[in-house]
C-alpha cells in the first residue's frame, strides 16, 4: 500500500507538469491550429533562466518571475516571428516550423547557458513528508498546486471574462470571430503568450525535483504531445487527465515493470487507447447543426 | 458630401489561380437595401467577404463612407460600421446563445451593450430561452437569427446578409424577410445576396446580378423583376 501511494505521489507530480505541458498544447492548437513542439522549452526556459539568473545573484523569486517573463516573450517572439509569417500554411508546414523553432531555442540555450544539470532549491526544504507510509516531497505538493491554481484561472479566464470567450471563439470559428471584430491575430499571439507563461511556471515549480538541463524540453514536448492526444487534441480537461495518467502510467510502469521502459511505457497505453478511440478520451464528435 | 456609403469598384479576387470576381462594381447608398442575385458559384460570397476584409482581393477599390478600406483589417472594418451574416450562419457553436451576442458587440465601447441584447431577445423571444445553451445545438431558423442578431450587436451602419433564407422552412424565410425590411426602418443600410430572388428583388431599392464573377446587370429593384432576361436566367419564370 505504501509503495502504491509513492508510485502514486510520484506519477502525479510528473503527470502535473505533463498537464501543464499538455494544456499549453491545447491553447495554441485552439485558437491556431498548430501543434507546438517547442511547448516542451518554455518549461526548460523556465527552469534554466531562473537557475542562472539565481547563480548571478538575483534572488530566486524575483529570478523566477524574470523567467517566466522572459520565456512570455520569447512565446510571442515565437509567434511573431515564426507563425505569423507563415499564416496560411500547412499544417504540416507549421508543425515543421515549431520543430525547427524548438531546435534553435535548445542550441541557443546550451550556448547561453550551458550543458550541465542544474537544480533548484526546494521551496520548503527537501525533508519529505511521510503520508500512510509512502514519503513525499513538500515540492511535489508545491507543483501539484502550482498546477491546480494554473487550471482554476484558467478556467475563470475561459468562463467568467469576454476575452475569454473571444479566444474561444476564436478556436470555434475563426472566419465568425473577425466578422465579430475579434484580432483574432492578437488572440493567437496572446495564446501563444500563455503557453509560454505556462510552461515556463512548470519548469520553474518542478526543477528542484527533476532537475534541469538545455535539452530536456524535448521530452517533455513529446509527453505533453501524447497527453494531449490520449485527452483529445484540443480538449483543456483532456490535457490535465491525459497528463495525470500519462505521469501516473510512467510511476507504476517503473514502479512495478522496469524503469528501464519507463517512456516507452506510457507511449504503448496510449496507442492503445488511441486505437480505441481515435479522438482521445474526452474527444467527441462536436454539437453542430447545419 | 455623396450618399454613397458602400462602393466596389472593378475588384478583382482569386482562389489561387481561378478568379472568382473578375473585376465587380457596384454601390450601396445610405439607407438602401440592395439586394445582389446570381446563380451557384457566381461570386457572391467571394464578393461579401472581400468587403468585409476576410478574402484577399488582387485588384480593384472598396471604399466605406468615402475612404479606401481594402487595405483594413477585417476586424477594424467591424468597428468602421460593417458588419456580416455570414453563408451557413457560422454561430460560435460551443459558446452560448448570450455569448454568441455578447461577443458580436466586441468592437464596440459604448455602455449599451446589454440594452441591446435585450432588444434582440425582444424581436426574437426564442434567442431569450435558450440565452444560455450552446448556440450549436439551436435549428438552422434559431442559427439565423442567432447570427443577425450577432452582427446587429455590432451597431453596424451596413449590414451584408449572405442567404439569410438558405435552408428555411417558408415560415422563418418569412420572418427573415420581415427582419430585414425591419433593418431599413432602422436606418441600417443592407446588402443582401439571395437565392431566393423574387422575394428578394421585392424588397430591394436597388439590385445587382452576377454572373461568374461580373455585373451583367443592375437596376431597382422592381424594374429588374420584371426585366425578361432576369426573369428567364434568375426568377425560373
Ligand atoms: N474556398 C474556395 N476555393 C476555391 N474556389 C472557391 C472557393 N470558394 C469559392 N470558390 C469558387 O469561386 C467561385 C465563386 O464562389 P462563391 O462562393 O463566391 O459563389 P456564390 O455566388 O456565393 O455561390 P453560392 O450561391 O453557391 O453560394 C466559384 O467558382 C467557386 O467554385
Ligand atoms: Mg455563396
Amino acid at each position: 500500500m505504501a509503495e502504491f501511494l509513492q508510485f502514486a505521489f510520484s506519477g502525479l507530480t510528473v503527470g502535473a507538469v505533463y498537464a501543464l505541458v499538455a494544456l499549453g498544447f491545447t491553447l495554441i492548437y485552439n485558437a491556431s491550429d498548430v501543434i507546438n513542439f517547442a511547448q516542451g522549452e518554455f518549461v526548460m526556459l523556465g527552469g534554466m533562466a531562473t537557475v542562472f539568473l539565481s547563480l548571478a545573484g538575483v534572488p530566486v523569486p524575483l529570478a523566477a518571475l524574470i523567467a517566466v517573463a522572459a520565456t512570455t516573450v520569447v512565446g510571442l517572439a515565437l509567434y511573431k516571428l515564426a507563425i505569423d509569417p507563415a499564416r496560411g500554411a500547412s499544417a504540416v508546414t507549421l508543425i515543421i516550423i515549431t520543430i525547427g523553432a524548438s531546435i534553435f531555442l535548445r542550441g541557443v540555450a546550451s550556448i547561453v547557458f550551458d550543458k550541465r544539470f542544474h537544480s533548484l532549491p526546494h521551496w520548503f526544504g527537501d525533508r519529505p513528508l511521510t503520508v500512510a507510509g509512502a514519503s513525499v516531497l513538500p515540492q511535489s505538493l508545491v507543483v501539484l498546486a502550482g498546477a491546480l491554481v494554473i487550471v482554476v484561472l484558467l478556467w475563470a479566464f475561459f468562463e467568467r471574462t469576454l476575452f475569454g470567450k473571444a479566444v474561444l471563439a476564436t478556436a470555434a470559428n475563426r472566419v465568425a470571430a473577425k466578422l465579430s471584430g475579434i484580432d483574432t491575430g492578437f488572440v493567437v499571439g496572446f495564446s501563444f503568450a500563455v503557453s509560454a507563461a505556462i510552461g515556463a511556471v512548470a519548469g520553474v515549480l518542478v526543477t528542484p525535483i527533476t532537475l534541469t538541463s538545455f535539452d530536456v524540453g524535448t521530452l517533455l514536448a513529446l509527453k505533453g504531445f501524447a497527453a494531449a492526444m490520449l485527452g483529445g487534441m484540443g480538449h483543456p480537461v483532456g490535457a490535465v487527465v491525459g497528463g495525470l495518467v500519462v505521469g501516473l502510467l510512467e510511476a507504476f510502469g517503473a514502479g512495478y515493470i522496469s524503469s528501464q521502459y519507463k517512456d516507452a511505457m506510457a507511449f504503448i497505453v496510449i496507442l492503445a487507447v488511441l486505437f480505441a478511440m481515435p479522438n482521445g478520451l474526452f474527444g467527441r464528435t462536436r454539437i453542430e447543426r447545419v | 458630401m455623396s450618399d454613397v456609403l458602400l462602393s466596389v469598384e472593378n475588384l478583382r479576387s482569386s482562389y489561387g489561380r481561378i478568379e472568382a470576381l473578375h473585376g465587380v462594381s457596384l454601390e450601396v447608398r445610405r439607407g438602401e437595401i440592395v439586394t445582389l442575385v446570381g446563380g451557384n458559384g457566381a461570386g457572391k460570397t467571394t464578393l461579401m467577404r472581400a468587403i468585409s476584409g476576410v478574402q484577399p482581393v488582387t485588384a480593384g477599390l472598396i471604399r466605406f463612407k468615402g475612404e479606401a478600406i481594402g487595405r483594413v483589417d477585417a476586424h477594424r472594418r467591424v468597428a468602421l460600421g460593417i458588419a456580416q451574416v455570414p453563408e451557413g450562419r457560422q454561430v460560435f457553436a460551443p459558446l452560448s446563445v448570450a455569448d454568441n451576442l455578447r461577443l458580436g458587440a466586441w468592437s464596440r465601447k459604448d455602455e449599451g451593450v446589454a440594452a441591446d441584447i435585450e432588444d434582440i431577445y425582444r424581436q426574437f423571444p426564442v434567442l431569450r430561452e435558450k440565452r444560455d445553451l450552446q448556440a450549436g445545438g439551436l435549428s438552422g431558423g434559431q442559427q439565423q437569427m442567432l447570427a443577425l442578431g450577432r452582427a446587429l450587436m455590432a451597431k453596424p451602419e451596413l449590414i451584408l446578409l449572405d442567404e439569410p433564407s438558405m435552408g428555411l422552412a417558408p415560415i422563418l424565410v418569412e420572418q427573415i424577410f420581415e427582419a430585414i425590411a425591419g433593418l431599413k426602418a432602422r436606418g441600417i443600410t443592407v446588402l443582401l445576396v439571395e437565392q431566393n430572388a423574387m422575394q428578394a428583388l421585392a424588397i430591394a431599392d436597388r439590385g445587382y446580378v452576377i454572373e461568374t464573377g461580373t455585373i451583367t446587370h443592375s437596376g431597382e429593384g422592381r424594374a429588374l423583376l420584371d426585366d425578361p432576361k432576369v426573369r428567364g436566367a434568375y426568377l425560373g419564370v
